[in-house]
């Protein structure tokens, strides 16, 4: 018996649920509960180890190629601040007492519960070579291993001054993980396989020879068929030279030992609940362990729906706590076992297998295709008479899993092998799937769920079936399948999935983009004429406007296009509530002299104008009026400044920090790196505003994940992030490319912003973009990267183009008097301001008079009294 | 659209500009007997006034509005939280789910507009 001595609070009111672990499986079981406990019967204590929220384990190679471990974080954070939920980071639990119904904590508290949930999840295993413990030998199971394995491979590779060797045992899925990683953080690698092929669970022998092939061809070395019999150290006592069974050896400076996980029992076994041969706390098909206070989730669970057997994916477990959280609310939900079904990315090669993948079935036929240039292998397994699917194995292209996995067990209509051949050698049919198809195996997402969303729930975009449905929310492999259910449903509702811009244009943003640019159009009537009806509206016309800008580059106001242009561009300055506007002139980087500065502040006091740091490290001039807008300018170009576009969908600001120069933490000089970008992109019009950021070092001041391009600092250059977002869906930049040079980072991001331009909608921002664009990121790198569609060099001339046509467009409308003619206040009156102008004084500057204080006569500023004659 | 031949003009019927000074589809605000009128000179060259005043905001600010046509019935729009309004009789053909300010009209007075020897003309008294 524990004593009672520490024990937390309780609201007696509730029922307390304990959870330890806090892994992946923790956190589906707390997310569910919060969602579906609407009458808040629980309250929950998770307990995890790790100093860390839960977090995605699945990515943790993603953790290689420059994400920090926040960025691995599972959901939303406020997840934890949930009244009901508390999270207990760094808190082993030791033991259980069934009896008191309470767990031992290590700093010897006990936590009491109603309900237990193991979820402790499993442990990485090594083998018991001789070495095994030796340093620069390394597990790959948490952040901290990730974490010391990176720091290790760093210093070797500075202490040698060469390339580090590394090796990886264990030919699965986390062992070409690892050796990914290996690669990516600058390693050779070596994958060692035990069995004659890699990836045993999931690929046959065919498939294993492929898979290898391909894996070579990216310049990794594949052992197989190789047991490892020790790790002998070097002279100065780190591992140094793998030995095999065999005789041989090799030279190595980091091992990995990928070689399989075990289930973390201990705490069961401890407590004497029922336990599986192969480890595992066993459970019924409904979570519950031996004692039915305790339930137990995910790979610390061995099921007796998959036969006693731990089992190591992310998929079954989330349904395990789904069934849990069911129970619990007094539902009876079943768990019927693991989905074995896999999609993996391992080393950029694609591998997966779903159903009967192994032809196990009696009288199973194989269709294969192989194709020994390409690299590919596919296999679909097909009951006897070739009419229904069982399963199937992709390695390399697997472009087809997502249609035919949620199609086992239901007929395919034609010769199966369309699906194997390579895309476009044979029309695929349309396959229309049950409702009870499985389409999001992370979330179990029904197609049934999805057409409900569509047809019942009002959901007819991507987004909002997203988080609707949960479908596509966690690994998003199945979203190609989501869109195109939600697209098949509302086609069938008569519910167009219109791009239409308006209702002068048929064509969407991005098809009206390359129309007018390949039909060379510089006009709004050529275009409306061309490509559209009637005589344009509010919509299409700052459409086509920005799209011809984007395009030649020249003024916005000249030929027929000053008509065009939204309120704000007509005038190149923001209007605000009362009519006025405010002025922004260029900061670049924020960086400016005491000079500008004094400049700044004389107009603004001459002007009366109120005066504010934006978020964007410039100032903003607030209430000019729109004849007084070229008095303005006239003094900021006499004093070398220009336009800041803060009024154009193009680029913002280009936030930095002050970078090496001075900061004592800086390692590249981000000042001078934002001053570059802004004065590269100024003037660049685009679907949105576009707005950037450096910093100088990994502290990110600039906070240039937040933006649609950011530059963070590393030691050998910059890592270059793309698609952040503030506003009203915020969204974390994610890595375009790590530790690039200036020059190379100019280029990515010149050809990202230009495929930007090119292809989104209007006022469509980056991250709705990226997440949008076929193949997500992953495709937009192939394309500005590796040139995959070989746009780059027309990306590059476009981009050249608008550097070399760059003029400041308010200097340029200082010397026409035709277009000054357009900043006049009334045309029978044209120096006299706009009467109905009132303001009132706070903090010793202006603002507008609310309608109250224009009754009331409260007004103390009109606008005669700021009447200048500059 | 009329255009009249006579010289002399009512009292209530006011010479804001020259038409020449109207650039197509670009408007401008008129201040006429401390009225503030936005005027619009179309594709087809019409010339239409409406009141300069946005109902949805009370500012001053229609003449600055992107004009253009729904359905074939010519508008513009305010640039405060682009409202859509016919020129033809003022109603207010898209509200952007929003309500005008407090004692103002969704819709705008649209004054008579005549072109006599060049010079636009508006009629202040038939504003409706």
């Amino acid at each position: 018996m524990l004593s009672g001595a520490g024990r937390e609070g309780t609201r007696m009111s509730n029922e307390r649920i304990v959870v330890v672990g806090a892994g992946m499986v923790a956190h589906r079981f707390v997310s569910t509960l919060l969602e579906r406990d609407t009458d808040g019967r629980f309250e929950v204590e998770v307990y995890g180890e790790e100093p860390y929220a839960p977090y995605d384990r699945v990515a943790l190679t993603s953790y290689f190629q420059g994400k920090s471990p926040e960025d691995l974080l599972l959901g939303e954070p406020s997840l934890w601040d949930h009244d009901s939920v508390t999270l207990h980071r760094d808190a082993p639990v030791v033991a259980i007492d069934r009896e008191a119904r309470a767990v031992r904590l290590a700093d010897g508290r006990d936590a009491a519960y109603d309900h237990l949930v193991l979820a402790t999840g499993s442990y990485a295993w090594a083998p018991p070579v001789p070495g095994v413990d030796l340093p620069g030998v390394f597990m790959y199971r948490t952040v901290d291993d990730v974490a010391r394995l990176r720091e290790w491979v760093e210093t070797r590779q500075r202490f040698f001054n060469r390339p580090v060797r590394g090796a990886v045992i264990g030919g699965g899925l986390l062992g070409l993980e690892a050796a990914g990683a290996l690669q990516s953080m600058g390693a050779t690698s070596t994958v060692v396989e035990f069995a004659d092929r890699l990836m045993a669970l999931q690929v046959d022998d065919s498939g294993g020879e492929a898979l290898k092939r391909l894996i070579e061809k990216l310049g990794v070395t594949v052992r197989t068929g190789a047991a490892t019999s020790e790790v002998r150290a070097d002279r100065d006592g780190n591992a140094g030279t793998l030995v095999f069974s065999d005789g041989g050896e090799q030279l190595v400076d980091v091992v990995v030992f990928a070689t399989g996980i075990r289930p973390r029992d201990d705490l069961g076994r401890g407590a004497g609940l029922g336990i599986g041969e192969r480890g595992g706390v066993l459970v019924d098909d409904t979570s519950l362990t031996s004692d039915p206070a305790i339930s137990a989730i995910g790979e610390c669970a061995a099921a007796a729906a998959d036969g006693h057997l731990s089992v190591g994916l992310i998929a079954p477990g989330n349904t395990m706590a789904d069934v849990a959280v069911d129970r619990l609310l007094g539902g009876d939900a079943h768990y019927l076992g693991a989905d074995t079904a896999t999609k993996l990315k391992l080393l950029g090669v694609d591998v997966a297998s779903f159903g009967d993948a192994f032809a196990q079935t009696p009288g199973a036929l194989e269709v294969v295709y192989s194709d020994p240039f390409s690299g590919d292998y596919k296999k679909l397994v097909m009951t006897d008479d070739a009419s229904t699917l069982l399963g199937g194995m992709f390695v390399g292209d697997a472009s087809a899993y997502a249609t035919l996995r949620p199609m086992i067990g239901a007929k395919l209509p034609g010769d199966p092998s369309a699906w194997i051949l390579p895309e476009g050698a044979v029309e695929r049919p349309e396959l229309e799937l049950p409702d009870a198809a499985t389409v999001c195996s992370c979330n179990n997402v029904t197609a049934g769920t999805i057409r409900d969303a569509v047809n019942h729930e009002g959901c007819h975009d991507l987004g909002s079936v997203k988080s609707c449905t949960k479908a596509g929310t966690a690994c998003g492999s199945c979203l190609p399948l989501v869109k195109k259910v939600m697209a098949g449903e509302l086609e069938k509702a008569g519910l167009e999935v219109s791009n239409a811009l308006c209702e002068h244009f048929t064509l969407s943003r991005a098809q009206l983009f390359s129309a007018i640019h390949v039909a060379e159009l510089r006009t709004f009537t050529e275009v409306i004429e061309r490509f559209g009806a009637g005589h344009g509206c509010d919509i299409c016309k700052p459409t086509v406007g920005s799209i011809l800008a984007s395009i030649h580059n020249e003024h916005v106001l000249g030929g027929d296009r000053a008509a065009l242009q939204d309120t704000n561009d007509r005038v190149m300055a923001n209007m605000q509530k009362d009519g006025t506007y405010s002025v922004v002139p260029r900061i670049p980087g924020g960086e400016i002299t005491p000079a500008r500065l004094k400049v700044i502040a004389e107009v603004a006091e001459d002007f009366g104008l109120y005066t504010k740091i934006t978020g964007g490290q410039r100032i903003d001039l607030f209430g000019a009026r729109l004849e007084q807008l070229p008095q303005i300018w006239k003094r900021l170009v006499d004093a070398g400044m220009e336009s800041g576009h803060a009024y154009g969908k193009s680029l913002r600001t280009v936030k930095s920090c002050v970078g090496s120069t001075w900061c004592r933490y800086g390692v590249q000089d981000s000042a001078s790196m934002a001053i570059a970008l802004e004065l590269r992109y100024r003037g660049l019009r685009s679907p949105h505003k576009i707005k950037l950021a450096a910093s100088g070092c990994a502290r990110e001041c600039a906070e240039a994940r937040g933006k649609d391009v950011g530059l963070i600092a590393t030691e050998k250059g910059w890592n270059v992030y793309v698609g952040g977002n503030g506003g009203f869906t915020p969204a974390h930049a994610e890595l375009l490319v790590a530790d690039v040079t200036d020059e190379e980072a100019f280029t990515y991001i010149d050809r990202y912003l230009m495929l930007y331009i090119r292809t989104a909608d209007r006022l469509q921002r980056t991250a709705p973009w990226q997440a949008e664009y076929e193949g997500g990121l992953d495709e937009i790198r192939r394309v500005v990267v590796e040139d995959s569609l070989g746009i780059c060099a027309e990306l590059d001339a476009h981009m050249a183009h608008h550097l070399d046509t760059y003029e400041d467009e308010w200097k340029a409308v200082l010397s026409d008097p035709e277009r000054l003619q357009q900043f006049t206040s009334f045309v029978n009156a044209p120096d006299t301001a706009d009467p109905s102008l009132a303001y009132v004084e706070q903090r010793g500057q202006i603002r507008p008079a609310t309608a109250e204080e224009r009754a009331s006569g409260a007004v103390l500023i009109a606008p005669a009294r700021l009447e200048v004659h500059a | 659209m009329t255009v009249t031949a006579a010289s002399s003009v009512a009292s209530s019927r006011v010479v804001v500009c020259d038409y020449d000074r109207l650039s197509p589809e670009l408007g401008v605000a008129a201040l006429v007997e401390g009225v503030q009128i936005a005027l619009f000179r179309l594709w087809d060259g019409s010339v239409h006034a409406v009141q300069n005043r946005c109902p949805f905001s009370g500012a001053q600010v229609m003449s600055r509005g992107i004009t253009g046509d729904r359905g074939g019935v010519p508008t513009v729009a305010s640039p405060i939280y682009k409202q859509v309004f016919s020129l033809l009789d003022g109603s207010c053909l898209v509200t952007m789910d929003k309500e005008p300010v407090a004692g103002a009209a969704a819709d705008l007075v649209v004054y008579p507009v005549s072109i006599d020897n060049g010079q636009v003309i508006i009629d202040l008294a038939g504003g409706e």
